[in-house]
C-alpha cells in the first residue's frame, strides 16, 4: 500500500470552523467527539433539535430546529467554513414515515438553503448519504460504482426521501462550484455501540433469511464510518463516494460468524407480508432492507480509498468484531452509564473562569486512540 | 413477464449521465488508471470460504469432486481440443454455443479448463438475472461460480480481477430449441459480448461443444407449467418432467467434444474506443457466430457415432 500515500488528495487546511448538524443522532456525537481532537479546529458548533446524547468537550450545542433562517444565522455569525451534514435516517424503524421525510427532505434543503449566498463562508459541504440510494434488486450489478443509478425507481418511502436528498444536495454542487460538496454513500454499518437493522437482526436468537436465498451484504465498521467523514472534511475531492468495507459476506456467512442458527421463515413469495406480520411479533426487519435479503448489495468501494483512506475493519472483521461485542454484552449488562445532557454543567464546563483546561482531548473520543489524520 | 426479464450484455449499457436521476449532474471525482484502481481491489481473505461473487470453494470443491468429475470423466468422456488458446493470464471472454434443457455445458468448459490447462484458473458463467430472484437458484448458482449477466460485472471480472469468463451469447434461446434444431445457432443477441470484451480490451475466444445437444434433447415446452413454476421454460426431455426435478439431471451419455479457437484479440481492433461502434460490434458479433458454426459442421461431420464419437 505504500504507493498510495503519493496518490493522496491535497490535504484542505481550511478546514476550521465546523458545524456538525444533527448532532444528538449517533453519527453527529461521534463526528463532534472526534473532531475535537484535532487542534486546528478552531470551532465546532453542533446543531440539532434535541439535546447531544454523547459528551462533549468544546463542542457548542445549539438547539434549533431545521429552519433555514435561524441555520444561516449561525452559519454566517460563527463563520462556519465546513458544514458536516450527518442527520439522515437510514432505518425506517428510527423514525415514522412523516418524520424521516421532514428530516431528510425538508431538513436536508433547509440546511443547503443556509449555505447558499455568494457571501456564504461555507466553502466545503459533506453530507452522509446511504447505499439504500442504489436499491436492491433482481437486475442490480454485483458491485455499485458512484456513476450508476438505481435500475428501477424506489418503492419505499425511505429509498425515495435518500434519492431526494441526494437530489437536492447534487443541484446544490451544481450551483455552487466554489463549494467543495462530498457525497458518502455508506453501507450497513455494524458495530457494538450503533443501532442499525442489521445489528439487532443479528442479535436475535434466531436471524430470519428469506427461503432459498443467500444474499451478498456488505458491511462497515462504525468506527470506519467516523473517520471517513473526518477524511472527507479534510482531504476529498468534491464528488460522491462509496463508504463500504472490503468484502462482500453471504448473508449465511455472516450468520456463522457471529455463531447463531439461521432460519429461513420468510417465504420467498409475499415476503412483504410476512415480515410486515413478523414486525407485530417483534421481529422488526425494516421494509427497505426486505428487498436487501433477497437479491443483497454490493459496491466498488474503491473509489474512496484511492483518495488515502484506509479502512480498520473489512466487512468480516467488523462482523466479529461485533459478535465478540455482542458475548461481552452478556457479561456486561448494566454497567455502562448513560450521558445526559444538563445544559447548566455544560456551560459551566466550557465558559467558567474556575474551569482549568489543561488537558484537552483527555476526555477522547474515537480520535483519542489513534494518531489524527493529517497536519 | 419472462421477456422482460430477458438480459442482453448490451442492455444496461446506459452510463448514468444519459439515463438521468439524482446525482447526474455533479461532477465524479476522477478513475484512477486501471493499475491502480486494480491495486485497491479487495484483498483476498485467506480464512473466508467464499469470495466477493459469493462463490464457495467448498460447494465447487464438493460438487467438482462428485457430479461433474462423473460426467466429465465417464458419462460424457469428455475430448478437448486446442486448451491452449485459454490465456493463462489476462482476461478472457469465452464464448460458446448452448444446449441442454439443464445445460451441461458450462459445468463441462469449466472442468476442461480445471483438468486440461497448465495454469488451472476458476471460470465465471454468466447466467441470467432470472436466477437471482428464483429461490434455490438463487443459493446455489452464484456459489459454483454463476455471475449475473450485467455489462458491468462482465466488465469487472474481465477487465479488473482478469478472469475467465463464459458467455452463452444465444442465451435462452440456445437452451430452449427442440432437439430438431440442433446445432443451428441462433440469434447472438445484440452482440453485446463483444461490446464488453472490448470495452475491457479482453480476448474473446470462440468455443464450440459437440454432444451437449444431444445428451439433454428437449422434445417440446409446456407452457401451462412454466407459468406455473415462474420457470423460464419448461421442457419435455426424455427424463423431465418424469422423473421429478432431479430428472433434470437425466443426461444421455453422448459423446463430449469441446474446441477452443484461436483467441481473437480486441486491442488490435481497436479496444475500448471502438467499443462504441456499433457496426463493427455486429460484424464482429456475426463472424464469431459464423465461425463457431462452421467449426460445429466441421466436428460433425467428423463424428462417427453421437455415443462413441
Amino acid at each position: 500500500m505504500a504507493r498510495l500515500t503519493s496518490l493522496e488528495a491535497p490535504r484542505d487546511t481550511e478546514t476550521r470552523r465546523v458545524l456538525v448538524t444533527g448532532l444528538a443522532t449517533y453519527w453527529g456525537g461521534r463526528l463532534a467527539q472526534a473532531l475535537e481532537s484535532f487542534e486546528q479546529i478552531d470551532a465546532i458548533i453542533g446543531v440539532d433539535s434535541v439535546d447531544p446524547t454523547r459528551e462533549l468537550e468544546r463542542t457548542e450545542y445549539v438547539r434549533v430546529t431545521n429552519q433555514h433562517s435561524l441555520l444561516e444565522r449561525i452559519v454566517r455569525a460563527a463563520e462556519i467554513d465546513t458544514v458536516i451534514d450527518t442527520r439522515l435516517v437510514v432505518n425506517s424503524l428510527m423514525a415514522s414515515p412523516r418524520v424521516a421525510h421532514e428530516n431528510n427532505v425538508i431538513g436536508t434543503m433547509n440546511i443547503l438553503a443556509a449555505c447558499t449566498g455568494s457571501d456564504s463562508p461555507v466553502r466545503k459541504f459533506v453530507f452522509k448519504s446511504s447505499t439504500h440510494y442504489y436499491g436492491a434488486e433482481q437486475d442490480d450489478p454485483a458491485f455499485f460504482t458512484e456513476e450508476m443509478t438505481r435500475p428501477h425507481p424506489p418503492h419505499t418511502g425511505l429509498e425515495r426521501d435518500i434519492v431526494e436528498a441526494e437530489q437536492a444536495v447534487s443541484e446544490y454542487a451544481q450551483r455552487n462550484p466554489d463549494v467543495a460538496t462530498t457525497i458518502l454513500r455508506c453501507a450497513n454499518v455494524l458495530g457494538p455501540d450503533v443501532d442499525t437493522a442489521f445489528t439487532r437482526m443479528l442479535q436475535l436468537p434466531m436471524v430470519p433469511m428469506v427461503l432459498g436465498f443467500d444474499p451478498r451484504i456488505q458491511f462497515v465498521h462504525e468506527d470506519d464510518v467516523v473517520h471517513a467523514l473526518e477524511h472527507a472534511a479534510f482531504h476529498v475531492a468534491p464528488g460522491i463516494y462509496n463508504v463500504a468495507a472490503d468484502g462482500v459476506l453471504a448473508l449465511s456467512e455472516v450468520i456463522d460468524l457471529v455463531g447463531k442458527v439461521a432460519a429461513p421463515v420468510l417465504p420467498p413469495w409475499g415476503t412483504g407480508i410476512a415480515t410486515g406480520s413478523l414486525r407485530r411479533l417483534g421481529f422488526r426487519i425494516p421494509v427497505e432492507v426486505v428487498n436487501q435479503l433477497r437479491f443483497g448489495r454490493g459496491v466498488d468501494n474503491r473509489l474512496f480509498k484511492g483518495t488515502g483512506f484506509e479502512y480498520g475493519y473489512t466487512s468480516r472483521e467488523a462482523v466479529m468484531k461485533l459478535s465478540e461485542h455482542m458475548r461481552l454484552a452478556q457479561v456486561m449488562r448494566g454497567t455502562e452509564q448513560e450521558y445526559t445532557y444538563e445544559r447548566e454543567v455544560e456551560e459551566f464546563l466550557r465558559w467558567s473562569p474556575n474551569v482549568r483546561r489543561e488537558h484537552p482531548g483527555e476526555r477522547g473520543g474515537v480520535a483519542a486512540d489513534r494518531e489524527p489524520l493529517g497536519f | 413477464m419472462a421477456d422482460e426479464k430477458r438480459t442482453s450484455l448490451a442492455d444496461h449499457a446506459v452510463p448514468a449521465e444519459e439515463a438521468g436521476g439524482a446525482g447526474a449532474g455533479q461532477q465524479l471525482p476522477e478513475r484512477r488508471p486501471a493499475e491502480v484502481m486494480r491495486e485497491l481491489l479487495p484483498a483476498i481473505e485467506p480464512d473466508r470460504r467464499l469470495n466477493d461473487w459469493g462463490r464457495s470453494e467448498r460447494v465447487e470443491g464438493f460438487m467438482d469432486a462428485t457430479l461433474v468429475e462423473f460426467f466429465y470423466r465417464y458419462w460424457f468422456r469428455t475430448e478437448v481440443e486446442g486448451i491452449d488458446n485459454v490465456p493463462s493470464e489476462s482476461g478472457a471472454l469465452l464464448v460458446s454455443n448452448h444446449a441442454g434443457a439443464l445445460p451441461p455445458d458450462a459445468p463441462m468448459i469449466a472442468k476442461a479448463i480445471r483438468e486440461e490447462h497448465p495454469n488451472p484458473r476458476p471460470l465465471y458463467l454468466t447466467v441470467e438475472h432470472f436466477f437471482k430472484g428464483y429461490p434455490g437458484f438463487s443459493m446455489l448458482i452464484p456459489k459454483v461460480g454463476g455471475v449475473a449477466a450485467h455489462p458491468a460485472n462482465v466488465h469487472r471480472l474481465l477487465y479488473d480481477e482478469r478472469q475467465l469468463v463464459l458467455v452463452f451469447p444465444e442465451g435462452r434461446k440456445g437452451t430452449e430449441k427442440l432437439y430438431r434444431d440442433r446445432y443451428r445457432l441462433r440469434r447472438f443477441g445484440r452482440g453485446g459480448f463483444v461490446e464488453a470484451a472490448m470495452r475491457a480490451e479482453a480476448q474473446i475466444v470462440p468455443t464450440c461443444v459437440v454432444g451437449a445437444e444431444e445428451s439433454a434433447p428437449i422434445f417440446g415446452h409446456v407452457d401451462v407449467l412454466r407459468k406455473l413454476t415462474g420457470l423460464i421454460y419448461f421442457p419435455i426431455t426424455p427424463t423431465f418432467p418424469w422423473l421429478g426435478p432431479f430428472g433434470m439431471l437425466g443426461y444421455l451419455p453422448a459423446k463430449f467434444k469441446i474446441r477452443f479457437l484461436e483467441p481473437i484479440d480486441t486491442v488490435e481492433l481497436g479496444g475500448a474506443e471502438a467499443a462504441e461502434d456499433k457496426a463493427l460490434i455486429q460484424t464482429l458479433s456475426q463472424e464469431i457466430r459464423a465461425l463457431i458454426q462452421e467449426n460445429l459442421h466441421e466436428m460433425l461431420a467428423k463424428r462417427k457415432s453421437v455415443w462413441l464419437g
